[in-house]
Formats: C-alpha cells, sequence, structure tokens
C-alpha cells in the first residue's frame, strides 16, 4: 500500500485548493478524482471569485482559462411577464485585481489541477474513493474501486462534493433533505460575442451576471441566473427540492419556463445550446453543516455544506476552506497531532474567518423563505403592480395614483404580515 | 426545447453495470407521488403500467444526486458510476 501525508478526496476547487497548500508545505500530496480529468463531473453556476483563488494560485488570472471579469451585477425579479431590475456596474473590476470572473469548469478546474501538479501533487483519476481505511478509531487512509486500491494517509480531506459519500459513512455529514438542497440545471449557450456583449452593453472581453427572483423559480425558494461566457452563456435555474416536488414542475421544465420570459427570451435569442448540466446545491446553511474535522480528517467544501446562496457565492468558500484544511493538515502531520482535537484547529480557523461568519450571520434564511413564502411570490408581483400603476401616464393624478397603490399592496397583503414580513426579513438578512 | 435534444448533447462514458437500484419494487407500488418521475433533471425514472415498476434509465444520469433526496422512501440507492464512466462535461 502506497502511503502519502495527505489524501484529498476529489478534484474540485476545495480539493485542488487543499491539495496545493498541502504541497506547499512539503507535504506529500495526492488527489483522488473520478472523472476523466479534474474538471469533467463538476458543475457550477460560474461565479469564480478572484480574492479567494489568488489566495491559492498568486496572479492565476494572468494564466487560468477565465470567461470574462464580471463589471456589473444585476438583479431582478419576475412577476408572470413583468421584470423589475436593478444592478450595479464598475468598469474597474475589468482590471487587476478584479473582484470575480465567469468561468466554465471543466476547463478551470483541469488548469487548478495542473498548478497543483506544479506543486508536487499527484493526481489520480477515474478511481472513486469507497470508504476511509481504519485502524482501531483511526483513520489511516482510504480505501479505492480499485483492484488492490487501498491507499495509505495521515490525514484525509474530504472534498467530495454535494453527496458526501464518504463524510456520512464517517458519521460526519447527516443525510441531506429536501428542505436542505436546491436542484439547479442548466444550459451553455452559445452566441457571438459581438452580440452577446451588446445585449449586455459590454466593452469586449467584460462580464456581466444576472440574479433573478419570483416567478424566475416559479414562486419557490431558489434562485435564476444568466452569466456572460467569452462566447456563451450559462443560463441555469436552481430551486429547492422540497416545493419542486410539492408543486410538480421538472427542473427542465422550470429552466424552460424561464427562457420563456420577455426578459430572458430576448437575451438568448438566437443563441445554440451547447450543453444540458445539473447538480444539486447545499443550501442547508449553517444548521447543517457537518462535522468538520475528527481524528485524521477534514471536511471542505459543499461536502461541508458551504455555500451562501443569498450571495450566491460557493466556489469561494470552497477555496478558502480547501486552503485552511491543506495548511491544517500539514501543521497537524509535522506537530504529531492528529487527534480531533488536534485538527479542531481547521474549525477554529473556519470560525474565524467569513466562511462560518457568513453562514452563521443568514442562518434563518432557509427558514424564513419556508414560512414567509410572499416574499418569492406576492412582493414580486405587489412590486411589479406598483410599478406599472406608476409608470403608467394617464390622467389620473399622482396624489390618486398613490392611494391606488396603498390600496393594491394592503389587498394582496394584510398590515399585520406586511410588518412581521418586515421585522422577519431584517432579522434573517440584515441583524 | 425538449428534454431528449438536450440529453442528446451530454457526453457520456456509458458503464455497462448499472450505478442505480430499486431497493425494493413494492415500496414504488405504494408510492403515489413517484416523484423520481419528474425530479430528477435527466428523467431517468419513468413508471412502466404495463410491468407496474420504475424503470430506470441509468445511461442517462447527470449523477446530480437528487433522486436519493428527493424519494420519500429512501427505497433509490443511487452511487457514483464506476472511475472513468458516466458523464463527461464538456463545459461544466
Amino acid at each position: 500500500m502506497e502511503n502519502f501525508d495527505v489524501i484529498v478526496v476529489g478534484g474540485g476547487p476545495a480539493g485542488l485548493s487543499a491539495a496545493l497548500s498541502a504541497a506547499k508545505a512539503g507535504m506529500k500530496t495526492v488527489v483522488i478524482e473520478r472523472g476523466d480529468y479534474p474538471g469533467t463531473k463538476n458543475v457550477m453556476g460560474g461565479v469564480l471569485y478572484t480574492k479567494a483563488t489568488e489566495a491559492v494560485v498568486p496572479d492565476f488570472w494572468q494564466s487560468a482559462p477565465l470567461e470574462r471579469p464580471v463589471i456589473e451585477q444585476r438583479y431582478g425579479f419576475l412577476s408572470g411577464d413583468e421584470t423589475i431590475l436593478a444592478g450595479y456596474r464598475d468598469p474597474v473590476w475589468a482590471q487587476a485585481p478584479y473582484n470575480a470572473h465567469t468561468v466554465l469548469r471543466v476547463k478551470f478546474d483541469r488548469w487548478l489541477a495542473q498548478q497543483a501538479e506544479k506543486a508536487g501533487v499527484m493526481i489520480i483519476t477515474e478511481t472513486v474513493v469507497e470508504d476511509l481505511l481504519y485502524k482501531g478509531d483511526n483513520v489511516v487512509g482510504v480505501r479505492t474501486g480499485r483492484a488492490e486500491g487501498d491507499l495509505g494517509a495521515k490525514v484525509v480531506i474530504l472534498a467530495e462534493g454535494v453527496n458526501a459519500f464518504i463524510a456520512k459513512k464517517a458519521g460526519l455529514a447527516p443525510q441531506m433533505r429536501p428542505d436542505t438542497v436546491a436542484v439547479a440545471v442548466k444550459e451553455i449557450i452559445q452566441l457571438p460575442q459581438e452580440k452577446l456583449e451588446d445585449r449586455f452593453c459590454l466593452e469586449p472581453g467584460q462580464g456581466a451576471t444576472i440574479e433573478l427572483f419570483g416567478d424566475s423559480t416559479q414562486g419557490m425558494m431558489g434562485t435564476a441566473f444568466i452569466y456572460t461566457n467569452k462566447d456563451s452563456l450559462s443560463i441555469g435555474v436552481g430551486a429547492l427540492l422540497e416545493p419542486l416536488i410539492r408543486t410538480k414542475w421538472t427542473p427542465n421544465d422550470l429552466l424552460e419556463a424561464l427562457k420563456a420570459k420577455p426578459y430572458v427570451k430576448r437575451l438568448i435569442q438566437g443563441g445554440e445550446t451547447k450543453e444540458y448540466l445539473a447538480h444539486l446545491i447545499p443550501e442547508g446553511g449553517y444548521n447543517a453543516m457537518p462535522k468538520l474535522h475528527r481524528q485524521g480528517v477534514l471536511v471542505v467544501g459543499d461536502t461541508a455544506m458551504l455555500v451562501n446562496g443569498l450571495n450566491r457565492e460557493g466556489s469561494n468558500l470552497a477555496m478558502t476552506s480547501g486552503k485552511m484544511a491543506g495548511e491544517v493538515a500539514a501543521q497537524c502531520i509535522q506537530s504529531g497531532d492528529l487527534s480531533d482535537q488536534g485538527m479542531s484547529l481547521y474549525e477554529q480557523r473556519m470560525r474565524d474567518s467569513f466562511v462560518v461568519k457568513d453562514l452563521y450571520k443568514f442562518r434563518r434564511l432557509g427558514r424564513f423563505f419556508e414560512t414567509h413564502p410572499h416574499f418569492l411570490k406576492v412582493y414580486p408581483e405587489i412590486a411589479a403592480n406598483a410599478m406599472h400603476l406608476y409608470f403608467t401616464a394617464d390622467e389620473t393624478s399622482k396624489k390618486e395614483r398613490q392611494k391606488q397603490i396603498m390600496k393594491m399592496v394592503f389587498e394582496k397583503r394584510a398590515k399585520g404580515g406586511l410588518v412581521s414580513d418586515v421585522f422577519g426579513a431584517w432579522r434573517a438578512i440584515l441583524k | 426545447m425538449k428534454l431528449d435534444d438536450k440529453l442528446y448533447l451530454v457526453r457520456f462514458n456509458t458503464d455497462t453495470l448499472n450505478h442505480i437500484k430499486i431497493a425494493d419494487a413494492a415500496v414504488c407500488l405504494k408510492c403515489q407521488d413517484k416523484p423520481c418521475t419528474r425530479i430528477c433533471p435527466a428523467h431517468v425514472y419513468d413508471w412502466d403500467d404495463e410491468e407496474k415498476r420504475i424503470s430506470v434509465g441509468y445511461e442517462g444520469c447527470l449523477e446530480c444526486g437528487t433522486c436519493r433526496v428527493g424519494c420519500p422512501y429512501g427505497n433509490i440507492l443511487w452511487g457514483y458510476p464506476r472511475g472513468g464512466f458516466g458523464v463527461s462535461w464538456k463545459n461544466g
């Protein structure tokens, strides 16, 4: 049996970041990936954050296969055929040090794996890890699906993605429930660069993101997104599994309904669909986080439920957690303390970072939208109706118009409900 | 765009071994809602009315894992295909 200092299960951003930082600290490190090469099994909406990536690979933008730097973030509410939009644009984000880029994961993850290899990481592909290897209570490696496929390690880092088979087997992660995961589907729609840039009002090479709420998910908890790649759009929709089951929508019908919305239809018109993808998103937040460590094991990325759905952040939480885990693994190996207590340094560092702080801050959010479904259905409708009334120029006086609007608002949502909604939203998001 | 046309765009390295199993076909008979036939993004699961069982088209599985979480009876034993098999994204 070949022995390593660190075995990383899974070659996504979390696992590769972990491997890179462990190798940089002098650890003999291997990544075990089930795809043909890192990237071929990996899916996300498509936003990669500069700060977290730069911490793993300095000046990555000079050589990484990136699509476009994001200079504009647009947010919208859909209600029927109506659209309410807001956005922020700053061209300074088109230059280093940037804020975020759109990426296609097959290309990006492969590149990140190459950086890991340059740092001395060994990458074993087409191999599924089946279980941890124990000696007594101590984890001493992994069992793979290959014949004589046992590999020894002092520390195993679980970066196996949202399905978290090994973390569950090891009793670290709880079973996922329909109210802690979202199903997301997306399409890659090819469009000529010039057309794409014109439609999104972008200078050559610049990128934009759009997140759409409300009827983009038929009022279910979730979001839809449109991101600009070099010569394609990533368009997708993710909805929590529980309402998806209840409302009997299929993921593809949700996506087709989104594509048929007047605002969306015009953005993707004439494009050619190149790929259809699906993925689960861990949406359980702070309350559904698994145990992050045990003797000889650390848990990172999606496996650790590290997704901040409200701010559509995930890849950055994954990479930051991976980097910390790689560093802590090296530190524990060097000090010889691989006990649960010794490995808890990782959890401590995570709690001190924005990763767990943000998840903690929004810990009430999931439950809030469950108990206040009006936010994703009734409020977009109210807002759209109000704007429709307000912007319609006819012979109604503005004073009368405001009265009409207030009347409409209270017809759709009682005053008591409004107060409780505002308080609930404040508590779930701002407090 | 129809789902079948979209699935046609996906690259697979299909295994001869089925990586999905229905634990107990009798459970599906009792299941009224059969959410697996809707929630799977690739429509891998279909109710076969003649044979009175769920048919599983594992070859088209996109490996998201939705079925495993969504089956109200935990009756779908879904795991990853063997290393190197299954979906192989072109863009991701």
